[in-house]
């Protein structure tokens, strides 16, 4: 096994201290973020690109996985304790999880919650580490009308499968390509939307559009929002499982990561969609089913698996193809860009020690995290005593050193500001982010390959589809596009028979 | 959050925030919406225009130059302009927990509507523009603004601390004005100073204060 190989290599990297040093630092971060509501993983990310001018590319890269890990432990704590998921996958984790801590229960649900995310990680990553080596070979040979189709796919299935408005998801993926097209045209040189300043003709750099929508937006919008006095988070005490519950969670613990992981896979917006299944299946299959809504440990246990496990499909997307199919792969993305590394197929060759360090750490962190939830789960609720005014005057000042370190001018924090108020109007009118943050991200680089593509076919417009991966990717892209209609008919023909 | 949850209602939904009833959208907030049609009709004029008034002098090599996307690009926020205020006239509303906002779900009916909750629920508010709101938003980008005017004059440390303080004020924390908060905020400044400064080797400029020091 040559991936295995690889991965024990791979461990090599990610056991030096200073990487698991990087590693717990990525978990403790990710878990007090996931904690503290209002802030994701995404917005820490963003918010941690600076650190990219003075780490090595892979310190930075174990981080933040580590964040993106410990951030959707953390967010099934408050969401048990509080009733408010910190983000999106938690939503389930707060229906059946609140109503176990009401009832006192609250430390077998986060017992539940903690091993299902172990699980669901460790199962995960291990298909990441059996999948991703073969994805990456079989499109080694792809070519810039196969990377275009696949960035196209990437903006039609974030517009289209995510938000319930589709023109508004067009809408804000238009926004971030227009971003994306300020500054000089990578192939001629030509001045686009700069109006003559030096300052634009950098273009907008992605660490400034990405801390600007990801954490001005959302901090300007909270305050705009913010009602003093959160909830009560409930006591509990340390996390456990007894026999009985042990015999109702395993099976969704291992019946969860085959829901996540293929839909952490696609661009299917990251772990909602597949949470919300795996809730729907466990409700079916079970033999509790009255206790669906009134706390439900299965109800816990197979959505957090299936959350994890999508995080590690998402993974295995953005590595091998460079495709970024959640908020937090795109920003990953950015950093990747930051380091002058395209994620693609090539990179397991060119960057072995980067990627299979990663991957190895992913397992560590995963480790580290059980350690930090199980018996300390009491100690991060916590964290949800800070106070509301500090935690966004400190996304606030954060976001403004983010923005400052890239290129030390005063003019980025006004461009950072701009570009916040873009993010707190998106949010204001239901505009989702993530496209506007795919177009900025891929825009540039699916413009370089479409030119590339027609380059090579002389202009010829067969050149885009003359390849059999091109045409699978379009026809996905149609069925997406056709999938609404195709819904409104199936529902029809169910009512008629019903 | 006061209110027990009915069983099998989602997180942040209208009856646990205390809400009687769902918000409906106001004639002004059905209209408002047509600002940020008239926002994409601005860029997609400016887009367009951009693109038109390139000088296509610079060597353009391979069939597609560095017009073709803009234009594309820019005819796209045109439409979608129109389809946008269209919508938004015929009285469409956008999913605001989509974009992760707060705001209670607009489906409420068992887990469906909690699975587009997201992070509502958090502060449990649902959209709706009170005066008061916005001041608080003005008043933060104001903080900002002195910030970047105030950062390169007076250095990182001092700003910092201003910016800091000067937005957990806004955002409501009052009782510690002028104990507690300037301490967190000065703290909060200098280390980062050091830790960019210093360790990540990222210059942050460090003012009179620092000459001094």
């Amino acid at each position: 096994m040559d991936s295995l190989n690889s991965l024990i290599d791979g461990f090599g990297t990610a056991l030096t201290p200073l990487n698991l040093l990087w590693a717990a630092l990525g978990v403790l971060l990710g878990t007090a973020i996931g904690v503290l509501p209002g802030i994701g993983p995404a917005m820490a990310v963003a918010l941690l690109l600076p650190v990219t001018y003075g780490l090595d590319p892979t310190g930075a890269f174990i981080m933040f996985a580590g964040i993106y890990y410990g951030g959707m432990f953390g967010g099934s704590t408050t969401s048990i304790l509080l009733n408010t998921p910190g983000e999106s996958s938690a939503v389930i984790a707060a229906i059946e999880g609140n109503p176990m801590a009401k009832a006192g229960r609250g430390s077998q649900a986060l017992a539940a919650a903690a091993i299902g995310h172990f699980a669901g990680g460790i199962i995960g990553t291990s298909l990441l580490v059996v999948l991703a080596p073969t994805v990456a070979e079989l499109a080694v040979d792809i070519g810039a009308p196969d990377y275009f189709a696949i960035m196209v796919l990437a903006f039609i299935a974030v517009t289209s499968v995510l938000g319930s408005s589709r023109v508004r998801g067009f809408a804000s993926l238009l926004i971030g390509l227009t971003i994306g097209l300020v500054g000089l045209d990578q192939m001629t040189g030509q001045q686009r939307l700069t109006f003559g300043s030096l300052q634009l003709s950098d273009g907008i750099d992605v660490v400034i559009v990405a801390v600007g929508l990801f954490a001005i937006g959302e901090a300007l919008w909270v305050a705009a929002h913010l009602r003093r006095g959160g909830g009560e988070s409930i006591p509990v005490g340390r996390p456990w499982l007894g026999r009985e519950e042990l015999r109702r969670t395993w099976k969704p613990w291992l019946r969860g990561p085959v829901i996540g992981f293929p839909f952490g896979a696609i661009p299917a917006g990251g772990a909602e969609i597949p949470t919300f299944l795996s809730y729907i299946t466990e409700k079916r299959l079970s033999r509790h089913k009255k206790e669906f809504g009134k706390g439900a440990i299965e109800g816990i246990a197979g959505p957090e698996s299936a959350a994890s496990a999508s995080a590690a499909g998402t993974l295995v997307s953005m590595l091998t193809l460079g495709l970024p199919t959640t908020a937090v792969a795109a920003v990953m993305l950015a950093a990747f860009q930051q380091y002058g590394i395209q994620p693609g197929p090539l990179l397991f060759e060119r960057e072995p020690e980067l990627v299979w360090g990663l991957i190895a750490s992913l397992f560590v962190g995963m480790v580290m995290l059980l350690v930090l939830n199980l018996p300390l789960a009491p100690v991060w609720s916590k964290l949800l005593r800070v106070p509301r005014p500090y935690l966004y005057a400190g996304i606030l000042f954060f976001a403004a050193v983010g923005a400052y370190a890239v290129g030390g001018e005063a003019i980025d924090l006004v461009i950072l500001l701009i570009i916040g108020l873009i993010g707190l109007m998106m949010r204001r009118y239901g505009l989702p982010v993530l496209p506007a943050i795919i177009g900025v991200i891929l825009g540039p680089s699916a413009e370089q390959q479409l030119r590339r593509a027609l380059q090579i076919s002389d202009g010829s417009i067969t050149g885009l589809v003359n390849t059999p991966f091109s045409l699978v990717v379009y026809a996905a892209i149609a069925a997406l596009l056709l999938w609404p209609w195709a819904k409104r008919g199936f529902l029809r023909l169910r009512a008629a028979r019903g | 959050m006061s209110t027990e949850p009915t069983p099998g209602t989602p997180p942040g939904s209208p009856q646990e925030s205390g809400q009687p009833e769902r918000p409906r959208p106001s004639r002004w907030q059905g209209r408002s919406e047509l600002g940020v049609c008239g926002l994409l009709l601005v860029v997609g004029v400016l887009v367009l225009t951009d693109a038109f008034t390139m000088d296509t002098v610079a060597s353009v090599r391979g069939p597609v130059g560095p017009r073709t996307v803009p234009l594309v690009v820019g005819v796209a926020l045109l439409v979608v302009a129109l389809v946008l205020a269209v919508d938004v006239l015929r009285g469409g509303r956008g999913d605001t927990e989509g974009a992760g906002g707060p705001d209670g779900p607009e489906e409420t009916e068992g887990a469906e509507g909690a699975a587009e909750t997201k992070r509502a629920g958090a502060e449990g508010a649902p959209v709706k523009d009170e005066p008061g709101d916005w001041r608080t938003v003005a008043l933060l980008v104001g903080v900002f603004l002195a910030f970047a005017a105030l950062i390169e004059p007076i250095g990182f440390p001092l700003a910092g601390a201003l910016l800091f303080w000067g937005s957990a004020f806004t955002l409501g924390s009052r009782t510690h004005t002028f104990t507690r908060d300037p301490l967190i905020a000065a703290g909060i400044s200098l280390g980062t100073y050091v830790l960019f400064h210093t360790l990540l080797g990222v210059p942050l400029p460090g003012g009179p204060l620092m000459g001094v020091l």
